[in-house]
């Protein structure tokens, strides 16, 4: 093979290998440090380093070979120096030609550490880094077409550098916008707190149950699988559930008795103007709106304020009337004590397939349950309905049945209805 | 048993270093074989493992060829790289066994001027072996 064919493959295998280099996504150290190989190796060239600037100062070294390690150390640029790069040519590049303002300040350095070439890497008009390189192997000058080879593999080495400073920036930024999302978030979290505190504060009877119903339904979701984002929402639906009572008198809130037809009727808007007044807001979680709205409604079409059944009402808006049914029957009301544990699952079985979802109130109880048998770290239903009032020898036993009971049930439906 | 090995004699111990790179000792002579494909994975073995020997005392180092298809720029690099660090460590270095294309690329790019190469193993421990005799060995 004649050996300018040989140079030529050889080089254009080595531009080849640059260009994947550069385009890969791996550590910037790692790929500088190839690349420099890369060129080192094409013309045989025994010493070379890659420095990085960012403007005038220190420069960086990121990559050296054949050099002692402190080879470079204390070497710094100026403006004057970077302009002199940019309006300079290729031979330029020579240390021996000192007409570069760098290479006269340190010459004498360069020449000892046996730096042939000082080649600054330019990227969009400016300077990002300069690549030394040593003489060849051969003994050789350098050529013309050496030149151009160095030439174009180093734009190729600044742009790599240059992409890489571009993504740590992105990625910063990328960060910035994380930590000021996540700020909102809590911002928003906050403010629907003190809304549900707000709502909560006008029923004297039923403190903390805007909160309350946010952590069941939150259980819940997280019981049936749901992802984190999903599980977030739901929490905000179960604070926000009953906001709609903003707009009902707080006498009817307040009776401290069953409320008549007329005034029921007047409390049963509260689902209708939750959905008014939460559909303007754009909130970060789906379907929130919907979840205030259809919370009383039930799955045989015997809720309000739509009459909707099944598959009609979301699941979400299911989770929460568990959730929401569930703390007013854990709770005193002013019309009357709380229920025992025992009577709350034996209403819980009686209305699941009626008012609740059976796979609802198995999750709630499969979670109530795992609290119970000390499987989870937290005590998180425990705290809200007090310490003693899961305690029995019952509990566990009540809570088992309940799961086997509707789970049976529920694949009895699923069997059912992949047969007809 | 030491980093370095044995080093008895000709006894010749094969090492793997890194799974990949054979090499054994042959008196101060260290024999390193290179892969297939010289690249920078390979090429980086290599050099470590001749840094090594060096390290433990190697008066001269073989690199043998017998298996090299193709070397690449990084090879050449490091190649480049082997050579200055033997230079500096005042060990003779010795090509052996390269086929006719990367002997064309060595003779181009000027790494001839910088080692010898021999037809094999065999006769580049032969050309070492006058070294060997005359300078004495430091561990």
């Amino acid at each position: 093979m004649e050996p300018s064919t040989q140079k030529l493959i050889h080089t254009f295998g080595a531009l080849a290998d640059l260009g994947q280099e550069i385009a890969g996504t791996g550590d910037f150290t790692e790929m500088v440090r190839t690349s420099m190989h890369l060129l080192l190796g094409t013309l045989a060239l025994r010493r070379g380093a890659v420095v990085e600037c960012s403007g005038p100062g220190p420069l960086r070294c990121v990559a050296i070979w054949g050099l002692g390690d402190q080879a470079l150390k204390g070497f710094e640029i100026d403006e004057a120096q970077m302009e002199s790069f940019l309006g300079g040519e290729i031979r330029d590049a020579l240390v021996r030609n000192t007409s570069s303002g760098f290479l006269n300040k340190y010459h004498d350095k360069l020449t000892g550490e046996g730096i042939e070439l000082v080649v600054p890497m330019i990227v969009r008009g400016e300077v990002t880094g300069l690549v030394l390189l040593g003489g060849k192997a051969s003994g050789e000058e350098f050529s013309n077409d050496d030149f151009e080879t160095i030439r174009a593999m180093v734009r190729h080495i600044g742009v790599g550098i240059h992409t890489h400073r571009l993504l740590e920036q992105l990625a910063q930024r990328a960060e910035e916008n994380r930590r000021l999302y996540d700020e909102l978030r809590t911002i928003y979290r906050d403010t629907v707190r003190a809304f549900a505190a707000a709502i909560d504060i006008k029923d004297k009877y039923t403190q903390g149950h805007s909160e309350r119903v946010g952590r069941y339904s939150e259980i819940i979701a997280r019981e049936l699988g749901w992802s984190e984002e999903e599980v977030e929402g739901i929490q905000i639906a179960g604070y926000l559930h009953d906001i709609g009572k903003l707009i009902v008198d707080r006498d009817i809130i307040n009776a401290p008795y069953k409320i008549d037809a007329k005034n029921s009727i007047e409390l049963n808007r509260h689902p209708n103007a939750g959905y008014e007044i939460l559909a303007p807001i754009r909130h970060p979680y789906a379907d929130i709106p919907f979840m205030a709205k259809h919370h009383h409604e039930r799955l045989d079409g015997r809720g309000y304020p739509d009459g909707l059944t099944d598959q009609q009402i979301p699941m979400g808006a299911k989770i929460v009337s568990l959730a929401d049914s569930f703390d007013a029957m854990t709770t005193d009301r002013p019309y009357k004590r709380r229920r025992s544990f025992e009577d709350v699952v034996v209403d819980l079985r009686e209305n699941s397939g009626k008012q609740f979802d059976g796979k609802v109130v198995a999750a709630f109880a499969r979670a109530i349950l795992k609290e119970v048998k000390g499987e989870t770290r937290e005590r998180r239903i425990t705290k809200m309905l007090g310490k003693t009032y899961l305690e029995g020898d019952q509990v566990e036993t009540l809570l088992t049945d309940l799961i086997s009971d509707l789970e049976g049930d529920y694949s009895r439906k699923e069997a059912k209805a992949q047969t007809l | 048993m030491s980093v370095c090995g044995p080093r008895e004699g000709s006894n010749q111990v094969d090492t793997l270093n890194g799974g990949l790179v054979r090499s054994h000792c042959v008196g101060t002579t260290a024999v390193v074989y290179a892969s297939d494909y010289l690249n920078k994975l390979s090429g980086e073995k290599i050099e470590r493992e001749c840094r090594r020997q060096l390290n433990c005392g190697c008066r001269a180092l073989v690199i043998d060829f017998s298996d090299t298809q193709l070397v690449n720029s990084i090879g050449i690099s490091i190649l480049l790289g082997i050579i200055d660090v033997a230079e500096k460590s005042g060990a003779q270095i010795v090509f052996s066994d390269v086929n006719i294309q990367t002997v064309e690329l060595f003779e181009m790019l000027g790494l001839t001027r910088h080692v010898v190469l021999a037809k094999d193993e065999r006769e580049a421990l032969l050309n070492l072996s006058h070294f060997e005799t005359t300078t004495p060995v430091v561990h």
